[in-house]
């Protein structure tokens, strides 16, 4: 039996649509007095966080912490890790211990599918980010952002994203979040558009279910959503494009960009977004820019994948295609 | 109840409530609740998904028409409190929505179709702890089959069915349904 979430294309439609409407019952416990149910008491989770994300950790604790589980936080500065413990070692320490689940953010890719596959360890795996690969909860949250603005937050109900278009603009070759977005978007019937400098577009992405375009301008007035990704100064470690200047020039979204896109169009950004280079001020602080909303969002999504891989006594999102594997 | 057993229920089960008893025994029930809340004035229904939503619709209509006053109807979704939670794959949540004013200092009824072993009213009794405090709860239920778990009872009853643990009850409603019954069948052993 598997219980894990490594990528977000493992998820089938009627999964996706599962965690999403689960999502939306969860977001109405963030509008209670008490924002506090019982489901997971007397489970253990581990946040296991070799690569510091504090936005990513906060809102997988906030959302645990709001199912009544038990949080114990491993961050790998400071830990057995900095003197050389390998994570089969870590993953037979936290197996020894009883934990229930481990969320697992990691700078190798690949790194949360060989704790789940590789028996050290019994407990459900969350992927929280590895490497460039697969942030599935990002992917599921954004849908969510998604599909709250574009179709209604009752509307949207049981509906998956069919017909709608949406642009991710950026670091495509460095992003897990554009990965994972591709690969979640084109399950629920979005079409998605990639734009990238060609530095940036990573080898193989004529078989990514997407289309790739160098040109911003000619993408937005089709969008019903543009996504902007952050431009990864610690991996800039060669020279992918001439100058900051220059990036913005063409791939910065400002106001006159802005005001070609349809007018029910968003404005996503994964966060952390620095104003000025990917996006201007304007932009981000306008109404259509959705980035305070996703981290809100953000842990309705997580409660319910915690809650329908944990919840039960097997999960209930099936992972065929991992079984498969 | 799961699928072999609505099954089962629907080809050799007997209705034991057709659809004017049912409608009879809601308007009893209404008339008890104005009776004992003295004229109903902060009842706030709250229905156990799914069919205790529609049965706390009809009551909430049925009361309308004895007091001449809007009754605030909600329904109150208890799959996060189950106690059972680690037996079965999770379920999918239904929804949960309180009336704008809030629960708070008013006589909540709670209306579910079956009580049986007394779980679901147990977790429907924790979950309003996280919504609020009411002056004071109620239960109302079309059917008590019996066999409780718990020390919990109902104060409205549409109908006392002593039931055997070998027999099955359904309730269908118009709304989800498309027929107003209660059907009494054997369990299928498996």
């Amino acid at each position: 039996m598997q219980r894990h979430l490594i990528s977000a294309a493992d998820l089938t439609r009627d999964d996706a649509v599962l965690i999403l409407d689960t999502a939306e019952e969860m977001a109405r416990v963030a509008d209670r007095p008490i924002k506090k149910l019982p489901t997971l008491r007397g489970r253990t989770i581990v946040n296991l966080f070799f690569e510091d994300s504090t936005r990513t950790r906060i809102s997988f604790e906030a959302a645990e912490k709001r199912l009544s589980a038990d949080v114990i936080n491993f961050t790998a500065k400071g830990s057995s890790v900095s003197k050389g413990e390998s994570l089969k070692d870590t993953a037979q320490t936290l197996e020894a211990m009883g934990v229930d689940a481990v969320v697992i953010r990691h700078g190798a890719s690949g790194a949360p599918y060989r704790l789940a596959t590789s028996g050290w360890i019994d407990a459900a795996v969350i992927n929280a980010g590895d490497g460039t690969h697969q942030h599935p909860t990002q992917a599921l949250l954004d849908a969510f952002t998604m599909r709250r603005r574009l179709i209604g937050r009752d509307a949207g109900l049981g509906q998956d994203l069919s017909g709608k278009r949406i642009t991710i603009v950026g670091d495509v070759l460095h992003s897990r979040v554009a990965r994972s977005n591709v690969d979640l978007l084109h399950t629920l019937g979005a079409e998605v558009t990639l734009v990238a400098p060609p530095t940036l577009v990573p080898v193989g992405v004529e078989t990514w279910p997407c289309e790739v375009s160098y040109d911003l301008d000619s993408t937005l007035a089709k969008s019903d959503a543009v996504m902007m990704l952050r431009v990864q100064r610690e991996r800039m470690n060669a020279a992918f494009f001439p100058t900051e200047r220059e990036y913005s020039r063409r791939y910065g979204l400002d106001g006159d960009r802005m005001a070609r896109m349809p007018e029910h169009a968003i404005v996503m950004h994964p966060g952390p977004m620095v104003r000025g280079m990917e996006i201007t001020a304007e932009v981000a602080d306008s109404d259509r820019c959705t980035v305070v909303e996703q981290v809100a969002n953000g842990v309705s999504i997580r409660m319910a994948v915690l809650y329908l891989l944990l919840g039960g006594n097997e999960p209930a999102v099936s992972h065929t295609r991992i079984e498969e594997k | 109840m799961d699928k072999h057993d609505q099954q089962d229920t629907q080809s050799d089960a007997r209705p034991v409530l057709e659809g004017p008893d049912i409608a009879r025994v809601l308007t009893r029930i209404a008339h008890e609740i104005v009776e004992r809340a003295k004229g109903a004035d902060d009842v706030v229904l709250l229905g156990i998904p799914t069919r205790g939503v529609f049965l706390a619709q009809r009551l909430a209509a049925k009361l309308e028409e004895i007091t001449d006053r809007k009754i605030p109807v909600g329904s109150l979704d208890i799959t996060m409190y189950r106690d059972d939670l680690r037996m079965h794959p999770p379920r999918a949540l239904a929804r949960t929505e309180i009336p704008g004013d809030g629960i708070d200092g008013r006589l909540v009824v709670l209306v579910d179709d079956v009580l049986f072993s007394g779980r679901t009213i147990r977790a429907a009794l924790d979950a309003l702890n996280d919504i609020g405090r009411p002056r004071a709860v109620q239960l109302a239920v079309l059917v008590d089959r019996g066999h409780r778990e718990l020390p919990i009872r109902a104060d409205y009853v549409g109908k006392n069915l002593p039931t055997s643990l070998r027999e099955t009850v359904k309730v269908q409603l118009a709304e989800e349904d498309g027929r107003d019954t209660v059907l009494l069948g054997a369990k299928q052993t498996q």
